[in-house]
């Protein structure tokens, strides 16, 4: 290699990894810094409190529930786009990837116009004594809303890529349509499909600003543990935020490694 | 994202497969309803709330000057940092992909990490680290300059997955050729592999302008919120949803995804053009 | 062309999961003598640790539980209004509560008892860094010493107005026009750096150290103070007596009610005082007079005419004095 191509070398590695020091790992050393200034047993203190703790079960609650939903529409809306024709496919198409494009205020300012009390299902709903808004289903909502292209997404380009053609096999040899999906569709598309679990769970996990909108911020209620981490910093309480920070970050890299496995296998499949 | 390239299976028609007609209008119906349940219903909500007054009250709203300039502010902001992206995301994806180094895997695991992390995290810790109190001694809390830090953050991972794939499996044939011809990596990699690159690039430019103009969480603490100076487009909405203006909200709301959906339209088309045109 | 019956079944499911799910999530039943408390953000350490602790001792409150919602002053009440539900609802500042009666949460007759509906007040002050290095003692030095300011956004955070009105008011008491009274907010505000949205991230982006002078409520002061921070407060002779709001809404039980009297009691009221809010009832102010000197100009929103008119004349978002004067700063620094 030349001389400038070996410098050329090294620079690109020192630009990419020093943009990525200042911007990525001096914060997320931060985070582990500040989360034990009180100490191991300090940290511990702040994020086992029943504030806490409940913050981080509503948070896996969200998850819980949207991903689920939004992974068997993800799959049945896929296959409706790949395996069948109609009038208004590009139109669901280009609405799936909406949720792309909204900010996460506005997704909670347009659930307070349907279910809030002036809003358009808020008041009969809320007359029958449901409560979207200001309450767990809202922030459910929302949650569902901001993670609901990812499973289509992955699992369109590798029902494409496989084609029908076992699915055709199996229906000739006898299959009705569960079984080809279940041992041959569902096989074929398997990683296709974790991977966009994997990153709706991301989505889900790290949502904030729309959950923010319509939460309510009923302690030890209606928190999620993003919610959680910025009531604590707001209240003084620097060390129990970088504590619940921590937390969710470890949470992070957990998903972030399920995704490294998940998207080599798809690429290997 | 909606890049779908990929083999189209050769396939006799469907109707031989999927015979009956009714299924498929019934799973239509159920993906509308949960489309429209989720996703379509409340941004109708939206619509009609931003035209509540009349179109004459929507006009007034979107060119109040203080919203102008939280846009203004929004889009230059998110122009400048897909720009930064684009370049440092392809540098990024370029040495992960090509060049090999210690803990090369733990970088590569940790390119997603912003996706995955809550925005306030990312606001509370960028403004500990580059904030007044902030151990390295870099004050730029509260300017602009936080703004575009704090988005550079969140929208670090788009362009690198987006264009890591692509650089994966191009050939390197043409790039040895052209060395060997005498061309200097730098024409090399201008004229031979950023054609190649530049769908994915944009494709990943697409969702990072995206998400930068919707982007909250991290800019609700850090950005100041100073009206015509450090005010984004969402924190502006979120005030004037407080103040209960709600249609002002819901109108520049609705001017926001219309640019949002304006721009991955238009970066789909280009990507799709210099698909064609460079085969 | 067909989707099989698996994929519509499993998107029927996927439709019901979401709803039945979360409506179920949300059903925890709340005994009648639950009471839900939606308030302002800054008495959060007062209620959650001394109030409603003391007041489950007694009696009345004997077998109560709680459920707390503490936020921006506007945030809340607009989130009433849109249906949040609440029994008890305490406000920074009275528009906020006219807005939940016109919305018919709360009954029109709610500030008819001897307090005015108001249980706990503060004044404005200047909080500053310890020892007070820049000497700030009045409203005139923020300006002769050109300091930066830190004072929440007019437009979200009701304790900003406060702040806002006691300079105004100030000016005022010092003999000047109206005219220079808004030339001062005009500088006050070129000279803001930070605008948070509420009157607790400003104390934060203050305490995480931005800005030269704070301005705040008394009792955020003393908050700051008991949690260690490195701050002290200065109360200038001319500002403006904060008067908080409380009521109990139409639905709530008389429980709630209780709680609400409770906290007039001249035991809850000396928590107050501990908690570095001024007390309302006369003889326990009398008591803690050395923590709550009275600034010589004192005056009220009322002596400016009350908030529906300082709210139209100054706090519209299109025709309002501040909203101009955002405007003109905005245009001079464009």
């Amino acid at each position: 290699m030349t001389v400038s191509g070996v410098l050329g070398k090294y620079g690109l590695r020192f630009a990419a990894l020093g943009y990525l020091t200042v911007l990525l790992m001096v914060p997320v050393g931060m985070i582990f810094y500040r989360a034990f200034e009180n100490g191991v047993g300090g940290a511990w203190d702040s994020v086992t409190t029943p504030d806490a703790l409940h913050s981080f079960y509503l948070t896996l609650v969200m998850v819980a529930i949207a991903v689920p939903a939004n992974t068997i529409f993800g799959v049945g809306c896929a296959l409706l786009l790949v395996r069948t024709d109609f009038r208004g496919k590009a139109l669901l198409n280009a609405l799936i990837d909406i949720p792309f494009a909204v900010s996460p205020v506005v997704i909670g300012l347009s659930l307070i116009l349907v279910y809030g009390s002036g809003g358009w299902f808020g008041g009969w709903l809320i007359q029958h004594g449901v409560q979207i808004i200001f309450a767990v289903p809202g922030m459910v909502l929302a949650t569902i809303f901001v993670s609901l292209p990812f499973v289509v997404r992955e699992v369109v380009p590798v029902l494409h890529e496989i084609g029908d053609e076992q699915e055709q096999a199996a229906r000739t040899l006898g299959a009705n349509g569960w079984q080809t999906f279940r041992r041959v569709t569902l096989p074929a598309i398997r990683w296709g499909v974790t991977y966009g679990v994997v990153l709706s769970t991301a989505r889900a996990l790290g949502e904030f600003g729309a959950v923010a909108v319509v939460s309510g911020h009923i302690s030890g209620e209606t928190e999620t543990a993003p919610l959680y981490v910025w009531h604590e910093f707001q209240n003084f309480n620097t060390a129990g935020a970088y504590a619940a920070s921590l937390v969710l970050a470890l949470l992070a890299l957990v998903t972030l490694f399920a995704m490294n496995i998940s998207k080599r296998k798809e690429s290997n499949a | 994202m909606s890049a779908l390239s990929g083999t189209r299976a050769e396939a006799p028609p469907r109707a031989a497969f999927w015979p009956r007609l009714g299924g498929a209008t019934l799973g239509r119906g159920l993906v509308t309803a949960y489309l429209s349940l989720i996703v379509l219903i409340p941004l109708a909500a939206l619509t009609v709330q931003s035209t509540e007054g009349g179109m004459g009250t929507f006009w007034t709203a979107i060119t109040n000057s203080e919203a102008i300039a939280a846009l203004k502010l929004t889009l230059i902001a998110s122009l400048i940092v897909v720009a930064i992206n684009a370049v440092m995301g392809t540098t990024i994806a370029w040495v992960l992909v090509r060049d090999s180094f210690p803990g090369k895997g733990v970088v590569n695991s940790l390119i997603d990490l912003p996706f995955a992390l809550p925005t306030i995290v990312a606001g509370i810790t960028l403004l500990a680290l580059y904030g007044p109190k902030s151990p390295v001694g870099i004050d730029v809390a509260y300017t602009r300059i936080a703004v575009i830090m704090a988005l550079l953050f969140v929208t670090l991972p788009f362009v690198v997955r987006a264009v890591q794939p692509t650089l994966l499996v191009l050939d390197r044939e043409m790039e040895e050729a052209a060395a060997s011809l005498g061309a200097k990596p730098l024409t090399v990699f201008r004229r031979i592999v950023l054609p190649s690159l530049s769908p994915a690039i944009l494709a990943g430019v697409a969702l990072a302008f995206a998400r930068s103009i919707g982007e909250f969480g991290s800019l609700v603490l850090l950005s100041g919120n100073i009206p015509f100076k450090t005010e984004v487009a969402s924190v502006f909405i979120f005030g004037q949803i407080e103040t209960g203006t709600t249609e002002s909200a819901a109108a520049v709301s609705v001017l926001l995804l219309a640019i949002a959906l304006v721009m991955l339209l238009l970066i789909g088309l280009v990507s799709r053009w210099s698909l064609r045109h460079d085969r | 062309m067909k989707t099989p019956r698996w994929a519509t079944l499993a998107i029927a499911v996927g439709l019901t999961l979401p709803l039945g799910l979360g409506v179920a999530a949300c059903g925890s039943s709340s005994g009648d003598s639950e009471i839900s408390l939606v308030a302002y953000s800054t008495p959060e350490g007062v209620y959650t640790d001394e109030l409603i602790p003391a007041f489950q001792k007694t009696s009345e409150g004997d077998g109560t539980t709680f459920k707390t919602s503490f936020a921006g002053s506007g945030d809340q009440s607009r989130a009433v209004e849109a249906g949040q539900p609440g029994d008890v609802v305490h406000f920074s500042l009275d528009p906020d509560m006219q807005r939940v009666v016109d919305a018919g949460k709360v009954a029109k007759n709610w500030n008819q008892n001897s307090y005015h509906g108001h249980v706990e007040d503060s004044v404005v002050v200047f909080v500053v860094r310890k020892g007070n290095p820049e000497g700030v003692q009045s409203w005139d030095d923020i300006i002769d010493k050109d300091l930066e300011v830190v004072t929440p956004n007019p437009f979200q955070s009701g304790g900003a107005k406060w702040n806002l009105m006691a300079a105004y008011g100030a000016q005022i008491n010092e003999g000047r026009s109206t005219q220079e009274a808004q030339d001062y907010l005009q500088q006050l505000l070129s000279q803001t750096s930070v605008q948070d949205s509420s009157a607790r991230d400003a104390l934060n982006t203050f305490v995480n150290g931005k800005g030269d002078v704070l301005l705040s409520y008394e009792n955020e002061a003393i908050a700051a103070q008991q949690a260690g921070e490195d701050v002290d407060y200065v109360t200038p002779d001319d500002t403006i007596l904060i008067e908080t709001p409380i009521a109990a809404t139409t639905e709530a039980s008389t429980q709630a009610q209780d709680f609400v009297d409770y906290l007039y009691t001249p035991d809850a009221q000396e928590i107050w005082a501990d908690a570095g809010y001024r007390p309302v009832v006369k003889s326990v102010f009398d008591q803690n007079k050395d923590k709550f000197p009275t600034p010589p100009g004192l005056f009220t929103i009322d002596d400016l005419g009350g908030w529906d008119k300082v709210n139209t004349d100054f706090f519209d978002p299109t025709d309002g004095i501040v909203a101009q004067i955002e405007k003109n700063l905005g245009v001079a620094t464009e």
